[in-house]
């Protein structure tokens, strides 16, 4: 194949020299600056290779040694400096201190809600609302295990029931039918009693009947008039406010088969500081009990 | 000099052609492969790791089923918002027993790399039945129909097969597979084995509902664990560098 560069007499540029049956080929070169950014970007990466981690050497760190692992830790830490003066006071105060100071309050306030948006809000709502079937409203002054401040931190730090932490609240209720302690008529009875506290029954014999029973089983942790005990975490059954529902049926199955929510230890996963944000938060959604 | 380069010279010959083909992707698949023959030293070891149970296991199964990964991402990582919401980035060694891997691309819901302890079992087990019942923002479909009997005649053999895989699953756990299954799903009973092969594993009702394992047991176990088996209180960033 003979290599001829030639000048095209249409366009005016040079050819290649390659020619196929009579088909020449034009020669048209990249645009100069296009070559040399192509040429300074090939450098960079040169440079950032050995500059950066890429290459298996030293560890893969690069000669700068930066890693993202440091990156974020002095990130971490730089954030944490910044914060260092509020959070190390919102950190030793008492949850009453901070109420107290409204310095100290607006920031707990500020800070609680984002953590409990974060934290809390799946269970309880995103402003304490709570959901049905286990999962109490903290927006308003019906409280299982006390709503002063120092219940409320307790609570948080060490949770209910759960297995994580030896001192969360617990109170286990009998499951009076799954495990024969009443039978299927008497728990009826019982039912029919305390719908009576909150001057629902619609029985007044079972009702009646169910007052002995409820007498004998029940007012150990609820008490001889269903107010409930803030120590066993037995909620007040005298009211209108139920953590899983306040019809007959739902209270024959709490009854026949006992109820245990659950909710994790804080105490580990909270920094102190948030903890006691969070206390200040809860009791001021609404609910919050004076000391 | 590269004008008098003519390229005609390899062209007419195959053999040439050949074998600077072959150095130049050569150089590609090594720049691939290379650093593979390493990993061993890249991937860094962290107490507290260790294989599936086979609840949590046949739970990872249900989640891959389901697609769960499609809207949310396993993967916290290293920026600053995430660690505050999430907490610790995730460590390559913990997603090391993961065939396959969960990470995800895609949070449509949150991630769930530390999802575990952070909510109660009921709490799980009434989300995923109706999840606005729980959180009336959310968009996520129900999965009420996990409530349906677990089928675990076969877990011997996904054990087995992740053994071939290199999960560490000894004769041992794998002639007890079911037992374990069933000993976790129902605390009542002995458990002292199950917990002696697998560390740091729960025993519950997941569900709610101790009459019968379901699905939303299997699922209910593995959520509750991801992200639960390194204690970065005993695991500093120094510790995990890699070697």
């Amino acid at each position: 194949m003979p290599t001829k560069i030639e000048k095209d007499a249409v366009s005016g540029r040079d050819t290649t020299g390659h020619e196929w049956d009579g088909i020449k080929e034009l020669n048209t070169p990249l645009p100069k600056w296009w070559l040399y950014v192509f040429y300074a970007t090939i450098a960079f990466a040169a440079v950032w290779v050995v500059l950066y981690p890429a290459l298996p050497i030293r560890g893969a760190t690069g000669l700068t040694g930066w890693t993202a692992r440091g990156a974020i830790q002095q990130e971490m830490a730089e954030r944490a400096q910044q914060q260092a003066p509020v959070l190390a006071r919102l950190r030793e105060a008492t949850p009453q201190q901070i109420v107290a100071d409204p310095e100290m309050r607006a920031y707990a306030l500020a800070g609680g809600r984002v953590a409990f948006a974060n934290n809390c809000a799946g269970c309880h709502g995103a402003g304490g609302q709570g959901a049905p079937g286990g999962f109490p409203t903290l927006a308003d002054d019906d409280w299982i295990w006390g709503g002063k401040l120092d219940d409320i931190k307790t609570t948080i730090l060490h949770g209910i029931r759960n297995t994580e932490d030896d001192a969360a609240r617990s109170s286990i209720m009998p499951r009076f039918l799954a495990d024969g302690l009443l039978k299927s008529a008497q728990v009826n009875d019982v039912a029919e009693h305390v719908l009576s506290l909150s001057g629902r029954a619609k029985d007044a014999a079972a009702a009646q009947r169910g007052a002995a029973l409820f007498a004998e089983n029940c007012v150990a942790c609820h008490g001889e008039t269903g107010r409930g005990n803030r120590e066993m975490g037995a909620p007040n059954l005298a009211d209108q406010v139920w953590l899983y529902g306040g019809d007959k049926a739902s209270i024959v199955h709490s009854i026949s088969y006992a109820r245990a929510g659950v909710m994790p230890a804080w105490g580990a996963r909270l920094d102190p500081a948030v903890v006691n944000m969070l206390t200040v938060y809860v009791h001021a959604l609404g609910g919050g009990e004076a000391e | 000099m590269f004008r008098r380069f003519s390229h005609a010279l390899i062209e007419k010959n195959l053999i040439l052609m050949g074998v600077l083909s072959l150095i130049t992707v050569s150089i590609g698949g090594l720049v691939q492969i290379v650093p593979l023959f390493a990993v061993e030293t890249t991937i860094e070891r962290v107490e507290g790791i260790r294989p599936y149970t086979p609840l949590e296991q046949m739970g990872r199964n249900i989640y891959i089923r389901e697609g769960c990964y499609t809207c949310h991402s396993q993967m916290v990582r290293p920026f600053r918002d995430e660690l505050e919401r999430y907490g610790h980035y995730s460590l390559a060694a913990e997603s090391m027993y993961d065939h396959p891997f969960q990470w995800g691309s895609k949070r449509t819901g949150p991630d769930l790399a530390r999802v575990g302890g952070r909510y109660s079992d009921d709490w799980h087990a009434a989300h995923l039945r109706s999840p606005r019942a729980v959180v009336p923002e959310s968009v996520m479909p129900p999965y009420a129909f996990l409530d349906r009997p677990l089928d675990y005649r076969d877990v011997e053999y996904h054990l087995r097969g992740l053994r071939s895989v290199g999960v560490p699953y000894t004769d041992e756990m794998i002639a007890n597979a079911k037992a374990d299954l069933e000993a976790q799903a129902r605390p009542e009973m002995d458990g002292t084995a199950f917990a002696r092969r697998y560390a740091r594993a729960r025993q519950g009702v997941f569900d709610g509902d101790a009459r019968e394992i379901t699905e939303m047991d299997a699922l209910v176990s593995y959520l509750q664990m991801l992200g639960t088996l390194v204690k970065f209180s005993d695991v500093t960033p120094e510790r995990v560098r890699q070697q």
